[in-house]
């Protein structure tokens, strides 16, 4: 059987998390049978039917009034529980903040390897082959686990959601002992950025710049391209972000953030090997940049070469044209 | 305040990563290796909170002999004391191999540290597993990708990176910190700082010194396979009139690419 962690915000299950979900299913040969999903939290069982309409066999809801707010230690001591427990073959998180924060822990507890943030998984001769990106995307490793279970970290964004079927499966509620030591870190508050910008990994076209915008004032034609697409969001460059035009939470590339969105607009960006690693999985790349051999052509399917500061309002203007039609 | 700062060897990210097949591993000649960004981030921290609060920061670097030259980078920026803990194994991607190696030293060697601080994740095994399993292994809280730290007597609150905003995580010291970029501008080593770190000498911890057996050492992970991305294919570049230009890639993402 294959757990899938779900991770929670604002009382609902995140979209990552039920990527994972029907993954997994995808993994058990197409079986909802052959997964469980895994909540954790004060009171979640409530939560248990977006996990069922993906024909998970068992929703299990680990509570505890201790779990109300995210604790690395309380929520790996909770998961290791249930592994302990239930002994799925497979236990996966979605790669999120929370995920790549509780997944090593609960690897730790349970002496067992963990392979971070995979774009593909197949099953192969039994065992999962799980497929991630290291360099940010300069390489790719292929890697099997030799512990149990087998514990891995799925990228959002990259796996397709399943289709609903008629709920089935049961939901197992837990009640988890958490002692006062496995609270000394914890949650103590959210603040959502006051934009509520979407997030450059989580969207599906990343409109991007780099030294070519001139200044950060100039980043305002990239949100008015992003705000006339659908989930767009505005990325940078790192030498947009280290010359102070935009937050680093925007950067993409080898020390910022790997993308992997529909569609990639490089505005500006002349394509250095370490932007590149970032974005090249993306499914489509555009770039308008006035030098013809700026590298990033290389990598685009599409581009322009012209002065961004004629073609991108043009660009904005004709995609509100014709997603108006 | 006693810190420890761990730091990792790693190819600067302006690196062209070549495979070897016969191995499944990294070609490492015409490589230019360099401290991992993001724990540069974590020795700057360290060294501020040392100037407010006072104490000692100790670099330690788990790897091959030539770690040594990062921990003398971690000494010339101001670490007090820098150590190696020599492991001659290749890159396992096993995080959990490495975060047992480092929690035992911190037990027998490093023990009373109020903090550990770590880079988010290395650059190169993209990771991000090593200092979360660190803190499980000794019990410890943790904040992970962080970009605000406040220390406060024994008590200290993070923030955090999340999707779509920050989290404040409320910590009681000791505890285990992971840096993200955002969270200090890294100093610049200094003249005299590097002369003095020259001089100073960079102990070495074995790993059977540490009492770690072979199942504490063997890689959980088995790796399968190992290449570099099929290059992108240039597509079509358009020139001329912007307007036209705009409309034209417009059409092609719409009717051709199917993306808006």
């Amino acid at each position: 059987m294959i757990a899938v962690f779900m991770e929670t915000r604002d009382g609902k299950i995140k979209k990552s998390s039920l990527e994972v979900l029907s993954e997994a299913k995808r993994l058990a040969g197409g079986q909802g049978t052959g997964t469980a999903a895994v909540l954790a939290g004060a009171a979640v069982a409530d939560l248990a039917p977006g996990a069922l309409a993906l024909g998970a066999a068992a929703v299990y809801a680990l509570e505890s009034p201790a779990l109300a707010d995210y604790s690395s230690q309380a929520y790996a001591l909770a998961l290791a529980g249930f592994a302990a427990d239930v002994k799925p073959a497979a236990l996966l998180f979605a790669a999120t903040a929370l995920g790549r924060d509780l997944a090593p822990r609960v690897a730790a507890r349970l002496g067992a390897g963990l392979a971070s943030d995979c774009t593909k998984v197949e099953v192969k001769d039994g065992r999962l082959v799980f497929t991630r990106p290291i360099y940010a995307g300069k390489a790719f490793l292929s890697l099997a686990l030799k512990s149990s279970p087998q514990l891995a970290t799925l990228r959002p964004n990259v796996f397709p959601l399943g289709e609903s079927v008629p709920p089935a499966g049961e939901v197992v509620r837990v009640a988890v002992d958490v002692p006062e030591s496995a609270l000394r870190g914890r949650v103590a508050e959210v603040l959502k950025e006051e934009s509520a910008e979407l997030d450059v990994t989580e969207a599906e076209i990343v409109v991007s710049g780099g030294r070519g915008l001139k200044g950060p004032e100039n980043f305002a034609l990239l949100r008015e391209l992003a705000g006339a697409l659908p989930r767009a969001a505005v990325g940078a460059s790192r030498s947009a972000v280290d010359s102070g035009w935009i937050g680093h939470q925007h950067q993409v590339g080898q020390t910022g953030k790997t993308v992997s969105p529909n569609l990639y607009v490089a505005v500006g960006i002349s394509g250095a090997i370490q932007h590149l690693a970032g974005m090249s999985s993306s499914k489509f790349i555009v770039a308008v940049n006035k030098d013809p051999e700026a590298p990033i052509f290389k990598a685009a399917d599409y581009g322009i070469v012209g002065d961004l500061f004629e073609v991108v309002p043009k660009l904005t203007e004709e995609v509100k044209k014709v997603l108006a039609d | 305040m006693n810190i420890l700062v761990f730091v990792k060897r790693v190819p600067d990210t302006e690196s062209r990563i070549r495979i070897r097949h016969e191995t499944r591993s990294v070609l490492e000649e015409g490589l230019n290796f360099v401290i991992s960004p993001y724990d540069e981030f974590a020795v700057e921290e360290a060294l501020r909170l040392k100037e407010r609060l006072g104490g000692t920061v100790r670099a330690v670097s788990v790897g091959r002999d030539e770690a040594v030259t990062v921990l003398r980078k971690c000494l010339a920026m101001g670490a007090d004391e820098a150590f190696l803990v020599k492991d001659d194994a290749p890159e396992t991607y096993d995080g959990l191999r490495t975060a047992r190696i480092i929690a035992r030293a911190v037990e027998r060697r490093f023990a009373g540290a109020d903090l550990l601080l770590f880079g988010k994740q290395s650059v190169g095994a993209d990771n991000a597993q090593v200092p979360a399993m660190v803190a499980e292994l000794l019990g410890l809280p943790q904040a992970t990708v962080v970009t605000k730290l406040e220390v406060e007597g024994p008590a200290a609150t993070a923030l955090r990176e999340v999707e779509g905003g920050m989290e404040k995580v409320a910590l009681t010291l000791p505890a285990v910190v992971t840096a993200q970029k955002g969270l200090n501008e890294p100093r610049y080593e200094t003249l005299k700082g590097i002369m003095a770190a020259k001089k100073k000498d960079i102990p070495v911890v074995k790993l059977d010194e540490l009492g770690l057996g072979p199942d504490d050492l063997a890689s959980r992970v088995e790796v399968v396979g190992l290449d570099v991305p099929a290059p992108r294919q240039a597509g079509k570049v358009l020139q001329g009139d912007p307007a036209e230009t705009a409309r034209e890639l417009v059409r092609l993402l719409r009717d051709e690419a199917k993306v808006i």
